[in-house]
């Protein structure tokens, strides 16, 4: 019988991402790294938002991408769920809407990876809904 | 909501809003029932508030004036004969605790916990999970900090490890023989 996942497999798979030298570096330096902010409130749940942040993990994990992915609350964009924010390193985030698993395939291949822009962006408007701590 | 896992991943996002900085996730199997608990040290809310969380045209957001997540698990539970108990206190923290009846027809299946209880884990900056399931004398208990440990100075956040906590639940689970469905 295989053996069964413990905290110690997690830690000889630190000592093997600590040899990657470039994920070393930006591990100090979270900016430096592709973010990804999947919106997790009751609207984006109930429209598939669990989902498509799992696919999105699986997809980059499989490709071996370097990013930080997290959750965050509902940004006011119900009719959109579910959305997703990525931040390019030293480029200001762009949030995407109606995003599906194809959809989010589509992001990591075009604008996580190659950087080119892709349908579905929603124009920033949240700044003041982050000032008033409503996120 | 299909399934009760989107029901954790959404009242645990309460906790997370309510600038929690720990929270227990514990999935309790017994003959019986199927009871979820979720309790964190947030900000809590005074007895006016918590009269009106139920209410699913009450919110203490302003992008929008609806707010469905404790309704909908509240009806979903009550659905299986089961109840759902909330206490808070302000400054202290919140405990819902919602029993669902584990054979009843209407219960909603449990869903893909395994990638839901691994993303909270790690997708939530500042907020300690602790995640818990419980069935009979068996029991599986990981936490954040049990992870940012573990991983020393490589970010959680990372998909691999997320992916890698995944499995880890799955794993051990299927060990303990612990079933939702």
């Amino acid at each position: 019988m295989s053996k069964v996942k413990s905290l110690a497999d997690l830690r000889k798979m630190r000592d093997e991402l600590q040899t990657k030298v470039s994920l070393r570096e930006k591990s100090d330096n979270p900016e430096k790294l592709v973010q990804v902010k999947v919106s997790m409130a009751t609207c984006g749940i109930a429209s598939g938002a669990k989902e498509v942040m799992n696919h999105m993990i699986e997809e980059m994990d499989r490709q071996a991408i370097e990013a930080i992915v997290t959750q965050t609350g509902c940004m006011g964009y119900c009719h959109a769920e579910p959305t997703i924010e990525v931040t390019l390193p030293g480029n200001d985030p762009v949030v995407f809407g109606h995003v599906d698993n194809t959809k989010a395939n589509e992001i990591i291949e075009k604008y996580i990876i190659r950087g080119e822009l892709v349908d579905g962006i929603i124009p920033v408007n949240y700044e003041t809904v982050k000032e008033n701590k409503n996120e | 909501m299909k399934d009760l896992s989107m029901h954790i991943m959404d009242i645990v996002q309460n906790s997370v809003r309510a600038e929690a900085a720990n929270v227990t996730l514990s999935i309790l199997i017994d003959e019986q029932w199927l009871t979820i608990s979720v309790k964190d040290d947030g900000t809590g809310m005074d007895q006016e508030t918590l009269k009106k969380v139920s209410d699913p045209f009450y919110t203490s957001r302003t992008t929008r004036k609806v707010g469905m997540g404790i309704p909908l698990i509240m009806q979903n539970a009550e659905l299986t004969d089961g109840s759902t108990t909330l206490e808070s206190e302000l400054g202290v923290g919140t405990t819902l605790t919602a029993k669902f009846g584990l054979h009843h027809i209407d219960r909603p299946p449990m869903g893909d916990i395994e990638s839901t209880a691994a993303m909270m884990i790690t997708g939530n900056d500042g907020v300690n999970l602790k995640f818990i399931v419980k069935k009979g004398a068996d029991e599986f208990a990981i936490s954040t900090n049990e992870v940012k440990e573990a991983m020393g100075d490589v970010d959680i956040r990372l998909p691999q490890v997320t992916s890698f906590l995944k499995q880890m639940i799955e794993e051990n689970l299927k060990e303990l023989k612990i079933e939702f469905d």
